[in-house]
């Protein structure tokens, strides 16, 4: 069994190559600064637009949900960035430079070799939101008050999901070609697709899209009393969000199927 | 008992036949040496047998287990390719180790093995340095360093000294030379005298194809005819070169050739004549001589006389 080597291998990439540190750092920022964009935006009006004490009085008053709001839109399309800037040559640099070839040529199993990747990816990410989603959660105590915890949590989880599936789709398109541009390209193409797919009726339902409003409902804290009690997952539109939650498992799951496959099958 | 069998393989990319029905058997414990022109199929070959490439047709067999996609070979071998690239940020160290562990050794084993292989290596003094900044000649140590971690039955280089200084280059034959007996050696190269000086058995390619495969001293016996160098003195360089045009109604020459303007090599094939007739036919034309020698055929005139010039 290789993984295990394998995985450490990526794991000191991660670390080695500031993967994880540009990770960090990028998402524990916009954790931070959701909930402050989200307290001040109102006072920025004030200052910066013509009419601004008018147009404030139109708005409400902010809160956590807003917060709440900001720092979804904010980690999600950053984190969509992030998980396509750090996933793009990760397999065809490793093809177009040969060490993939030196490496392959030892008792590693390709699909070890692929899910390495993967797994490593996911732990960078995971700290990532973890530390984005600590971050963000005590601004928001400091500047509105408390959110629920378990809510936040379940957010954050879903936040998870949905940079993962990137991730793994991000992983395929690397599979599939030596140009690290090219797998980018092709993974930008993918995120444009998914996201006008997500805008539409009934199809933007079962859309990974979709599952951010399940997020946002989470954090915003629809019920939920305890983190065993998972009522709020089910709860009101109940199985509104499952569709789009098994497709996002369904994309992962089969794009790390399919690089595992592809990759078999290619001469290196 | 044969450690790399290879039968019938064939292979295309596109329009271009890389290998054409290759056919070749290396006894284990030998330093086999895989000669051709460039382009003649020797790395097609050598991924073949690493299981990075498949053939479209053939078989090929690794200790008498056959090459497959399942990888029950890979245990058996060391690779170094031609260019062996690495990961930049790791060190030397990591990254023998990094091999020691893919290949499950044990942490004394893995400690033990690595400094060792610095040491063979040459590397140990940039052990802790990162790979980016190795140069060319470092890499392709590290690459054999990194072949032999596992203490390989069957070791497969490819151009393993092309990129090497004429010192490491005499290290990596040594080293090469020192694991005579202990696993097979499968080095393609197109470097002669580095085959001539390691190597026992000798096959050669051109096309995708095996021309000949044959112990050295065997091949070296069959097909290469004696050479005769011949030095004139110094102001005889016009002179020396009209009689070598002289000669070529001889029906014993092959060819000549001027490594030097005062030297000229003459290729023959019928020696004996040769012998009587060269000596007397350069004391007839007056030419006055500083050398006059039958020297040992090398590697590179059977290779020359086997693989058509335009190929080379």
């Amino acid at each position: 069994m290789s993984w295990a080597p394998a995985f450490r291998k990526e794991w000191l990439e991660q670390r080695r190559t500031y993967r994880l540190l540009i990770v960090a750092v990028v998402l524990t920022l916009f954790g931070l600064l959701s909930p402050l964009f989200a307290r001040y935006t109102p006072e920025i009006i004030r200052m910066v637009a013509p009419m601004g004490e008018e147009i404030i009085k139109l708005l409400p008053p902010p809160s956590a949900g807003d917060a709440v709001d900001q720092y979804l839109k904010n980690i999600t399309q950053f984190g969509v960035l992030l998980a396509l800037l750090m996933t793009m040559g990760t397999m065809s640099l490793e093809k177009d430079k040969g060490t993939a070839a030196l490496m392959m040529a030892k008792p590693l199993s390709r699909g070890e070799f692929v899910l390495a990747k993967f797994a490593s990816l996911s732990l960078t990410f995971s700290l990532g939101v973890f530390l984005a989603g600590a971050a963000g959660y005590y601004y928001t105590l400091v500047l509105f008050g408390p959110l629920d915890p378990a809510g936040w949590v379940g957010l954050n989880l879903l936040v998870l999901v949905f940079l993962l599936v990137h991730v793994a789709l991000t992983l395929l398109c690397s599979t599939l070609t030596k140009s690290q541009v090219l797998a980018g390209g092709m993974s930008f193409g993918i995120w444009m697709v998914l996201s006008l797919l997500g805008a539409l009726p009934r199809v933007g339902d079962v859309m990974p899209r979709h599952i951010m409003d399940w997020a946002a409902r989470l954090g915003k804290g629809s019920g939920m009393t305890s983190l065993m009690d998972l009522s709020p997952l089910v709860d009101g539109r109940s199985g509104d969000h499952w569709p789009a939650l098994a497709v996002s498992a369904f994309l992962i799951v089969g794009s790390l199927l399919a690089s595992c496959l592809i990759f078999k099958r290619q001469e290196l | 008992m044969e450690a790399v069998r290879l039968e019938g393989l064939r292979k295309r990319f596109g329009s271009v036949k890389a290998l054409d029905g290759l056919s070749l058997a290396v006894e284990a414990g030998s330093i086999f040496g895989f000669l051709g022109p460039n382009g003649a199929g020797k790395t097609t070959a050598i991924r073949i047998l690493t299981g990075l490439a498949r053939a479209d047709a053939g078989r090929a067999w690794l200790d008498g287990i056959e090459v497959g996609g399942d990888g029950r070979t890979a245990r058996l071998l060391g690779y170094c390719p031609q260019d062996p690239s690495f990961y930049p940020w790791m060190t030397a160290e990591e990254m023998l180790d990094h091999v020691g562990r893919i290949f499950g050794l044990k942490t004394s084993e893995r400690r033990r093995g690595v400094g060792e292989l610095l040491e063979l290596s040459g590397l140990k003094e940039s052990a802790q340095r990162r790979i980016g900044g190795f140069s060319g000649g470092m890499k392709q140590r590290l690459g054999i360093a990194q072949a032999l971690v596992n203490r390989p039955a069957i070791l497969l280089l490819d151009e393993p000294v092309s990129s090497l200084d004429p010192f490491g280059r005499k290290e990596l034959l040594d080293l090469i030379e020192g694991l005579r007996g202990r696993c097979t050696v499968f080095m393609s190269t197109h470097i002669l005298a580095d085959v001539e000086r390691v190597c026992d058995t000798v096959g050669i390619i051109d096309r995708g194809r095996l021309i000949v495969q044959a112990a050295k001293k065997e091949l070296l016996e069959t097909y290469a005819a004696p050479v005769f160098e011949v030095e004139a003195d110094r102001g005889q360089e016009d002179a020396l070169r009209a009689w070598a045009e002289s000669l070529s109604r001889a029906p014993w020459l092959d060819s000549t050739a001027f490594p030097e303007a005062r030297t000229v090599r003459v290729l023959v094939n019928d020696p004996e004549t040769a012998k009587r007739e060269l000596l007397a036919s350069a004391v007839r034309a007056g030419l006055v001589l500083a050398r006059f020698e039958m020297i040992r055929p090398t590697l590179e005139d059977v290779f020359l006389k086997l693989v058509p010039q335009g190929r080379n």
